[in-house]
């Protein structure tokens, strides 16, 4: 290889307003115009961007001391619940948590208007947060009962801290039953009537680092509209997922889990949702910059939406049971095409991701970098990648009551 | 001629009423129901596409306030919130009528306020809830 540029180099490049920076989108038709070696040695930064539902997210929250003290045991944020566990006045609020009015699924298929990821929607946006707590009261922490409000600029930390996001790859799901289900990848109607996905493809961050080769714990990312960066690799991460011959993974793979202050964020970027039948979850805006180090990661870095492969998953038996084997893969290309073809049906398909939302993240992390005020990270700890040899588990189900369980 | 998609909405007390009827035998409409909503001794809701002659039209249309109706819009039914809009697509497969539609290479949604036939199925199929109807609104305001 001929290009060997360190993150150095790019930093000082970056500063003096020198850098060269594509979006993951734009860098494809260069790549194929120049070819890698010359996009290489010209490219320094490729921008990568995703919009999509992601459940496993939430925010800790120190909220400072009342006086007289009080120990946090419940508390309620606009009826939401979150958990207390830590010390005194920490909590930690997730983005599916429903309060415990919410009729869920006793009213099929539930609303789920309000929950987690619309508090903390409202918290980004400025908004006013009711606050219910209780306590048992200790002599350091004589407080039993507190119902106050407040403001995220009133509160001492409040950190973004999401286990798993940014998908490599996710399912596309069909519904083989003959009547309409209610999913955390949307209304599925019957008899394969809809495909819906969750991926923004070519520009999705994991696809254009697929064996995390320049992504790693302490990389400097967009987060939610403000900066943040991956403190780990993410819950379920899977990096020993099947792969394609260009690297990239033919089924869920690895996953980040990122951390940043949600001070500085934007509410456009972290947005509630209420998914009929399903519950509350949490849209985040995650962008991250791909260091050009060399060409094998410029081609990477070159994927295009056709290149890419999810399976089809039946999300009636196929996923909740664990029955059976996926029904085929598409690629990215034919999924955003609006149709697929599915055991010779064919079939209308949605996107849950916001591909619109991506190319913006993308677009505003290269504005971010060409204008000097975000630099590059050296990652302080790879993340484990196909070597790792890691499998996923399932949950023993045995009886502890019995010694020979 | 004319054809318009309107949408009545019923006090309780005209609910029993053969309006319909009315609209036909004494106005010469042709009459195309899209949607109903009607309970007894309950407020109601009927969307349909009316045709007939110009004059035969705006008479029913007096005709029916003077029952007590109100007498909308079809457009004015379901909103979009383009700012709460976050661009997913989910909704596309949704709705029956394509009003709501994916355009590419665009990649985002988009609203014919003229194909909507109020089927509300978007409502709740939008994880954001960025579609709205006038009628929640209404009772939002009480």
């Amino acid at each position: 290889m001929k290009v060997n540029r360190s993150i150095e180099e790019i930093n000082e490049k970056i500063k003096s307003g020198s850098a060269v920076v594509f979006t993951a989108e734009e860098i494809i038709d260069f790549v194929e115009e120049k070819g890698v070696n010359e996009a290489a040695a010209s490219v320094d930064v490729v921008t990568t961007g995703t919009f999509g539902p992601m459940c496993s997210s939430g925010v800790f929250l120190n909220v400072g001391h009342p006086g007289p003290r009080i120990k946090f045991n419940e508390v309620y944020l606009n009826d939401v619940p979150a958990y207390a566990g830590i010390a005194a006045v920490d909590f930690y609020l997730g983005a599916t948590a429903l309060p415990a009015k919410d009729p869920a699924n006793s009213n099929y298929p539930g609303e789920f208007v309000y929950g987690g990821g619309h508090v903390i929607e409202d918290l980004v946006a400025g908004k006013e947060i009711r606050m219910e707590a209780s306590a048992y009261g200790t002599d350091c922490y004589p407080r039993e009962s507190i119902n106050t409000g407040f403001k995220l600029a009133e509160i001492n930390e409040a950190t973004l801290y999401n286990p798993r996001n940014a998908y490599q790859n996710y399912n596309v799901a069909v519904n083989l039953s003959s009547k309409t289900i209610y999913t955390y990848m949307g209304i599925l109607k019957p008899n394969l009537g809809n495909a819906n996905y969750s991926s923004a493809g070519q520009l999705s961050p994991l696809f254009n680092d697929p064996l995390l080769q320049t992504i790693g714990m302490g990389t400097r990312i967009f987060l939610g509209g403000g900066t943040g960066y991956v403190a780990w690799h993410g819950t379920q991460h899977n990096p020993s997922a099947p792969r394609c011959e260009n690297g990239t993974p033919r089924a869920p793979g690895a996953t980040l889990a990122l951390t940043g202050d949600l001070k500085q964020m934007n509410a456009r970027w972290l947005r509630g949702l209420s998914f009929l039948g399903y519950g509350v979850t949490m849209q985040v805006g995650v962008g991250i910059p791909i260091p050009i180090l060399n060409e094998e990661i410029m081609k990477y870095c070159a994927v295009r939406d056709e290149e890419l492969m999810a399976p089809v998953v039946d999300y009636h038996r196929g996923y909740p049971y664990k029955e059976g084997e996926p029904l085929g893969e598409v690629s990215y290309a034919e999924l955003k095409s609006g149709q697929v073809t599915i055991q010779g049906q064919k079939v209308p398909t949605a996107s849950l991701s916001s591909y619109a939302g991506a190319r913006e993240i993308a677009a505003e992390l290269k504005e971010w970098i060409t204008s000097g005020r975000f630099t590059l990270t050296v990652p302080a700890k790879g993340l484990p990648s196909t070597e790792a040899g890691i499998q996923l588990n399932s949950l023993p189900q045995r009886n502890p009551e019995r010694e020979d369980g | 001629m004319i054809k318009q998609k309107i949408v009545l909405r019923y006090p309780p007390h005209v609910v029993e009423q053969p309006t319909i009827y009315h609209l036909i035998k004494d106005f010469d409409l042709m009459v195309n129901i899209l949607r109903a909503d009607i309970n007894p001794k309950k407020e109601g809701r009927l969307m349909m596409e009316l045709s007939g002659e110009e004059l035969n039209y705006q008479r029913a249309l007096e005709w029916l306030r003077e029952q007590g109706l109100h007498v909308m819009g079809l457009e004015q039914q379901i909103i979009w919130r383009e700012e709460k809009c976050t661009h997913c697509g989910a909704c596309t497969v949704i709705c029956p009528t394509e009003a709501l539609a994916f355009n590419r290479p665009e990649m985002t949604v988009s609203f014919s306020e003229d194909k909507c036939i109020v089927c509300e199925l978007c409502l709740r199929a939008c994880p954001a809830r960025a579609m709205e109807t006038l009628v929640e609104n209404n009772n939002s305001v009480k």
